[in-house]
């Protein structure tokens, strides 16, 4: 598949923002437990929840680019019944909003309880539009990767992986962005969200090279026998139907040399799983609020590179049709 | 429920492009808007077709056959591409089953494209939106037209008569009857899509004659002598 860098941004940009807003859910929630200290509602959880949205503003737009034509784009959340692709353009808003009513309750202050749980733990409205919020971001993540798990022909996609990979990418993402956050607005949370991130980003790499494995062992059901129904063990083509290329050729192909390929898949493994641990390492030695920042921008570097590599490593089967391109 | 399919033979088909041609020229100048070209005149030519032919050798020389194999929107019966679209403007008609895009509501996601296992569709360059073959429903719904001419262009324009168009649906049309008796096939049979129209594949008709058949034992114009009376009555004494 060609990768197309509006659906890139789209998908590293949203994950980024569900797995920051994730990271401040999780935080007030181990302070309500009394595990961490409780935050500035303002200065964290308000200032938190604008970047979270700024990035899901970012994503919302790069997906604009995507459109051929984006002033129809509200039409897009008509056929929520069954396409993904629908459910995201419903989904999406749905979680910004929650995302910007959590944090202007925050801001409002309106932090008092509400009720109690067995008149223990204090629940205020800004955990009522975390949860919800918390629920919106999940939905989004499988709302977002169904859209390509759920073609069946695409077989590197058609998989449970695919799921796990983009939620994993995006909570680890969130994650670091939430240490390098707290790093720079000098949170002493910077050990909690910190250690989460590598959690995550180690559970992501598991889950990618498992996924990377299958694809390189995967045998494609379509075969160029099946695909012009001659059955014949040399079929040699000798014409595509027209020379100057055409949106079959230009949708479906990268374009790029198998090195090329290659050293995406390295560049991405390196950037995306050993230097953000690397500097977060680095940054839990020498207390700097840099590093975490580096470490978070090295990683979302490394997932542009992933999501790249995860349109080019996608083999759709009409390029049985392109064998001089295939 | 009525199926409007193509049927294609492949043993015909000469690769000649009448129905690449004749297509893009009924759908450019139609109802629904140009199909846009992009350089036209210029290096790499490119543009949007509904209709493409591709050449294939099949075997290794001298032992080759070319198949040539016209390759458009199948009209599936289970069409991956519809429910996928997030605007519903990708649909199947019901009444006759053809699978067409409402360019009013596309967005030009290109989603449908990449659910499309054949590769089908195409988006147009300059009008932004989802394009793919009709089977000239603006024709073949047009009753206004002589009924023979009720048929999609690429089926009037094919001078070997390799496409054959109607209802797959009904097992005494045409195209169930060469689909039933010529060995019909779907494409990519495994993704469970039932594509409507299916293709026919090369065969051979070969007449067999003995040898015995082509000489006539009383040729009336061999060297005169008498008769072989005695090898008995031959064919020629009792067939006309």
């Amino acid at each position: 598949m060609h990768p197309a860098f509006s659906v890139i941004f789209l998908t590293t940009l949203i994950g980024v923002g569900q797995g920051l807003f994730l990271a401040l859910v999780t935080g007030q929630v181990y302070s309500l437990a009394n595990l961490l200290q409780p935050q500035d509602s303002v200065r964290f959880y308000a200032v938190g929840s604008a970047l979270s949205l700024a990035f899901l503003v970012a994503g919302l737009v790069a997906s604009l680019f995507h459109l051929g034509r984006p002033e129809r784009a509200w039409r897009a959340a008509s056929q929520w019944r069954t396409s993904w692709l629908s459910r995201e353009v419903i989904v999406l808003p749905v979680f910004m909003f929650l995302v910007f009513l959590y944090g202007v309750i925050h801001w409002l202050g309106w932090t008092q309880p509400l009720f109690r749980i067995q008149g223990v733990i204090p629940v205020d409205a800004t955990l009522l539009a975390g949860v919800l919020g918390a629920l919106a971001a999940f939905a989004l993540f499988g709302c977002t990767a169904m859209i390509y798990a759920s073609i069946q022909f695409i077989e590197e996609w058609h998989s449970p992986f695919t799921l796990v990979n983009f939620t994993l990418f995006g909570i680890a993402s969130g994650f670091m962005l939430a240490a390098a956050f707290s790093a720079w607005s000098g949170v002493d949370l910077v050990g909690f969200y910190g250690a989460w991130a590598v959690v995550f980003t180690l559970a992501a790499g598991v889950s990618r090279l498992l996924s990377l494995r299958r694809n390189a062992r995967l045998v494609h059901k379509s075969t160029l026998e099946t695909a012009i129904g001659i059955r014949h063990n040399r079929i040699e083509q000798k014409s595509q139907g027209f020379m100057g290329g055409s949106f079959n050729t230009r949708e479906f192909f990268h374009g790029a040399s198998h090195t090329t390929v290659a050293l995406v898949r390295l560049f991405f493994l390196v950037m995306v799983f050993v230097v953000p641990l690397l500097l977060l390492a680095a940054s839990y030695w020498l207390a700097s609020p840099g590093l975490p920042l580096a470490a978070f921008a090295a990683q979302y570097l490394g997932l542009v590179a992933e999501r790249w590599y995860f349109f080019a490593e996608a083999r759709h089967p009409q390029n049985l049709y392109y064998q001089s391109m295939a | 429920m009525t199926q409007l399919a193509l049927v294609i033979d492949l043993n015909v088909c000469v690769g000649c492009h009448a129905c690449v041609t004749s297509c893009k020229e009924w759908q450019t100048s139609g109802w629904a808007g140009p199909l846009t070209d992009h350089r036209p005149y210029d290096k790499d030519p490119t543009g949007t077709f509904f209709n493409r032919v591709q050449t294939f050798e099949i075997g290794e020389f001298p032992r080759t056959e070319t198949v040539h194999f016209p390759k458009s929107c199948l009209h599936c019966e289970e069409p991956p591409c519809v429910p996928v679209c997030p605007t519903g403007a990708s649909y199947k008609r019901e009444d006759n089953g053809v699978v067409l895009v409402d360019y009013d509501k596309c967005i030009g996601c290109k989603y449908c494209s990449w659910a499309c296992p054949y590769g089908m569709r195409e988006l147009d360059e300059h009008q932004k939106v989802m394009k793919k073959c009709t089977l000239c429903i603006d024709r073949i719904t047009d009753e206004s037209l002589p009924e023979a001419e009720r048929k999609p262009a690429c089926v009037l324009a094919c001078p070997t008569s390799a496409r054959l168009f109607g209802d797959v649906h009904d097992p005494d049309s045409e195209v169930s009857l060469a689909i039933r008796e010529n060995g019909g096939y779907q494409l990519m049979p495994e993704w469970g899509t039932k594509p409507a129209n299916h293709y026919l594949p090369r065969r051979k008709t070969r007449i067999q004659i003995f040898e015995d058949e082509l000489v006539r034992a009383d040729n009336p114009l061999r060297k005169e002598g008498p008769l072989p009376a005695a090898e008995g009555e031959t064919l020629d004494d009792v067939a006309f």
